[in-house]
């Protein structure tokens, strides 16, 4: 067991350093940070004073190392557009979009299991077929649609809801929440679910098609042959078996709606981590680009990590294999 | 549950109806990106000198019509025996928000601090040598010879208090390659209208009205929240729901569709920012070109040809959806040496621009590859993609490669396009401004975003005496024959002024600020 994770830390450094250089090669290429910093109107002798100032003339690899060095100690730079400490500007920024991916997960979580029951249930009822047509649009639309459609019908024609920003805020201890005031909770609606749009529609579909399959199974025959009701049938013995696999895409969704977080903080102004990369991959904000991307990359090897050694601890047949190689 | 569901959208309804009623003298403006930095000098940009407006003073500044007004200086002159120094008398009776007096040491201090080496206003205090303290309120300022515009580039250098810089340590301007960031970027004390009471970066800053202000006329607006929105249709679309009283950023193709609707208006003007095309010169051939043995824009006629080919009309009217104004020349109206002759462009004629093409030995056209940005100016990208069709109609097939502004800039000031697209706003207000960039040889500080090395060393000695001239009418004179060379020689190919919009709530008025620095006490409500 501790073998098998120190294994997989070892991987996961190698993961993350392999970011690190990726992300370093790709910021050569995306512009140069002087000419947004500036603007055209600075002169370029004094623009090549803030290249030497900023280390920008150094050889890259210097910079590359100078640039692991730093991150190994929490130590990301001051960002080039907004002059403030990038470590503190991501941590500041971390809670609007937790909040934001957590509400979402919990949105996609719920009723993708329930329409999945339902549409399982009755697999060919009218409901079903609308609900399947529908959730193919989910699929299909992209997130930043999705948003501005329901910017206009919930908050420009019918004024329900705020169309942008995250509200009224109440600090608790460094952790600035939008979940105690209510206009922090009407402006999580829109977003939470324009996001949540492409998880609901891949666990509903994971879940009908799972159902499915469980129904047709000797046991759940010999549940009702039993004489059980179909509330026990369905949920206890149907929905349990199918919940394997929906919690791990799942957990490794949450990566991804934390990553996919970006467009709709963008289309709804959301003041996350999303919508300060964006910004930044516009001005070439070198130093806050590269810590996100180190930030989302942390959170991806984690979750698989954890998920990894839950594996291991569910799965026996993992055990053995990988027992096999140390003795 | 339908009922239900009706009775709880009426509810939200109601809520949005109340908090969305604010007193007539909070104004929520929004824009499409967040000021940089509190600390006064250390950016030179639109957006953060517009906002640090609010807080901090300058000495000068310039109203709707671009003319330059007293602002803390209530006199300005040269010394009347040496030319080489200018002479401001301060306003009296001038507090800084914490209370302290505003003073010549203020001045002095500021000035000093906008100069130094990490300050990114220090290009517009080049020729000082020394700023000092005559009394309290008259500062003097040397400069290295007589510079009969220095005033015009104070509209933009704000002043601090010195000792509230002392006390919190930030009489150095904030250095990214340092390891902490200084006080003055999150911390504000100007002398401004309007006092910074909150800021949360990217997401929302509030104002409140400074009652100690020593202009007479109080403002009326009396809080203001300032919203940063990125995405041009959540701008609008709050704009609509009626969340923001204000939007200064609006997109061209949006303009229209406001103007018909109700409860919302828009205000529009010619920004100071004209739009053109650059080319290279030389005998050199050109790297992206199919001729292998001339620089077909080195031949006169190519130049005019092309002139005659764009339709600026079209463009205008197109692909700007008219909010262009199309210009014969490479300065915006507000900029002194403009004159309408200049302004005036020739039609569009493809029968005698087809016929130069053919003097000039291209009857069969050529090839080249046309640089521009797509993220920098309105509509940057779609301008280009028009010209490269109008050019095909003379045979010059142009290839467009387009990039954001972080990728094409250094392609310009590198000397790396054979024909490019460029904007240029001229914050001076003074023709020296476009020729010491655009015109001269490119050398030491001159012609820095001269990309097609143009060079004729009879304008360079022109544009040099620009600097110490001081006797304004042979200056005026200097200026025009540079202005009729450069037409002439086609040195450039301008397209057209940009125009800004602002869209508001029907019942206020911001007029449009030709370097789009609005403030917000020249706001007006209806009745």
């Amino acid at each position: 067991m501790l073998a098998f994770i120190i294994r997989r830390l070892a991987q996961s450094v190698l993961v993350m350093l392999f970011v690190a250089l990726i992300a370093f090669v790709v910021f050569r290429y995306v512009g140069d940070p002087i000419a947004s910093m500036v603007g055209v109107e600075t002169r370029l002798a004094d623009q090549e004073i803030m290249r030497d100032r900023l280390g920008l003339n150094d050889p890259v690899v210097l910079q590359f190392l100078r640039f692991i060095g730093n991150a190994l100690q929490g130590e990301f730079g001051i960002s080039y557009r907004l002059q403030q400490p990038v470590t503190e500007l991501i941590l500041s920024r971390l809670p609007a979009t937790l909040e934001l991916a957590f509400a979402s997960a919990t949105i996609a979580l719920v009723f993708g299991l329930m329409l999945g029951v339902f549409t399982a249930l009755k697999p060919r009822g009218f409901a079903t077929g609308l609900i399947m047509a529908i959730s193919l649009i989910g699929v299909s639309l992209p997130t930043f649609l999705i948003g501005i459609g329901l910017i206009y019908i919930f908050a420009v024609e019918l004024g329900w809801f705020p169309s942008f920003g995250r509200g009224d805020t109440v600090d608790l201890g460094g952790w600035r929440t939008g979940l105690l005031t209510e206009s922090g909770l009407r402006s999580l609606v829109l977003p939470a679910i324009t996001l949540s749009l492409f998880q609901l529609t891949l666990i509903m579909r994971l879940v009908r098609a799972e159902m499915l399959e469980v129904l047709r199974t000797e046991y759940i025959r010999f549940a009702r042959a039993r004489g059980l009701s179909q509330r026990a049938v369905h949920f206890g013995h149907a929905l349990k078996n199918t919940l394997v696999p929906v919690l791990t895409i799942t957990g490794l969704q949450l990566g991804s709606v934390i990553a996919f977080a970006i467009v709709t903080e963008t289309v709804f102004q959301w003041p996350g981590v999303g919508s300060l990369f964006i910004v930044s991959v516009q001005v070439v904000d070198v130093p806050v680009m590269a810590a996100y991307l180190m930030f989302i990359a942390l959170v991806f090897v984690l979750i698989n990590l954890i998920v990894d050694i839950l594996y291991y601890v569910v799965d026996p047949r993992l055990r053995v294999d990988g027992g096999g190689g140390g003795k | 549950m339908k009922k239900v569901m009706t009775h709880l959208g009426l509810a939200l309804l109601s809520t949005t109806m109340i908090a969305g009623a604010t007193s007539a003298e909070t104004i929520r403006w929004a824009r499409g990106s967040d000021a940089l930095t509190l600390d006064p000098h250390s950016q030179n940009q639109g957006v953060t000198h517009n906002f640090a407006h609010h807080i901090y003073e300058t000495l000068v500044d310039r109203d709707v019509e671009g003319t330059l007004q007293p602002r803390l200086a209530t006199e300005w002159s040269l010394k009347e025996d040496d030319p080489t120094v200018w002479v401001f008398k301060l306003r009296e009776g001038v507090t800084f928000h914490d209370g302290a007096e505003f003073t010549a040491e203020d001045v002095v201090f500021s000035l000093d601090r906008a100069r130094s080496e990490a300050s990114n206003m220090r290009q517009l205090h080049v020729e000082v040598t020394e700023v000092r303290a005559v009394d309290d309120y008259t500062v003097e300022v040397q400069t290295t010879g007589p510079s009969p515009l220095y005033p015009d580039n104070l509209t933009n250098t704000f002043i601090m208090d010195k000792d509230w810089s002392e006390a919190n340590d930030v009489v150095e301007v904030q250095d990214y390659a340092a390891g902490a960031d200084n006080y003055a970027v999150r911390n504000t004390n100007g002398t401004g209208p309007y006092i910074l009471q909150s800021r949360e970066v990217d997401v929302r800053s509030v104002m409140t009205l400074n009652e100690n202000h020593w202009a007479e006329d109080t403002p009326a607006v009396t809080e203001i929240i300032y919203l940063p929105i990125a995405d041009n249709a959540t701008r609008i679309a709050a704009l609509l729901s009626g969340e923001v009283d204000l939007v200064q950023d609006v997109p061209v193709q949006d303009i229209d569709r406001l103007q018909g609707t109700g409860g919302v208006k828009i205000e529009t003007g010619p920004e100071n920012r004209v739009i053109y095309f650059g080319y290279r010169f030389g005998e050199e051939p050109l790297a992206s070109s199919n001729v292998t043995d001339a620089n077909p824009f080195n031949d006169p006629r190519v130049r005019e040809a092309m002139e005659l080919a764009v339709d600026r009309d079209a463009i205008a009217q197109v692909v700007m959806r008219g909010q262009a104004i199309p210009t014969g020349v490479a300065n915006p109206p507000f900029v002194a040496g403009w004159t309408e002759e200049l302004d005036a462009y020739p039609a569009v004629d493809l029968d005698r621009a087809q016929k130069l093409m053919a003097e000039a030995g291209y009857e069969d056209g050529f090839t080249v590859t046309l640089d521009t940005p797509n993220n920098r100016y309105v509509n940057d990208e779609a301008i280009s993609q028009a010209v490269v069709a109008m050019l095909g109609r003379i045979g010059i097939n142009v290839t467009l490669a387009s990039r954001p502004v972080a990728q094409h800039s250094p392609l310009v000031t590198n000397n790396q396009t054979d024909f490019y697209l460029l904007g240029w706003g001229v914050p001076t207000f003074d023709s020296a401004y476009v020729f010491n960039d655009l015109v001269h040889t490119k050398e030491g500080s001159y012609g820095a975003y001269n990309g097609g090395l143009f060079s004729d060393p009879e304008l360079d000695a022109k544009i040099q005496s620009l600097g110490t001239e001081i006797d304004m009418e042979a200056r005026d004179a200097t200026v025009a024959e540079i202005w009729e060379t450069v037409k002439s020689e086609r040195v450039l190919l301008p397209i057209h002024n940009q125009v800004l919009a602002y869209a508001m709530r029907d019942d206020i008025t911001l007029p449009v600020h030709p370097e789009n620095q609005p403030l917000l006490t020249g706001l007006t409500f209806a009745e």
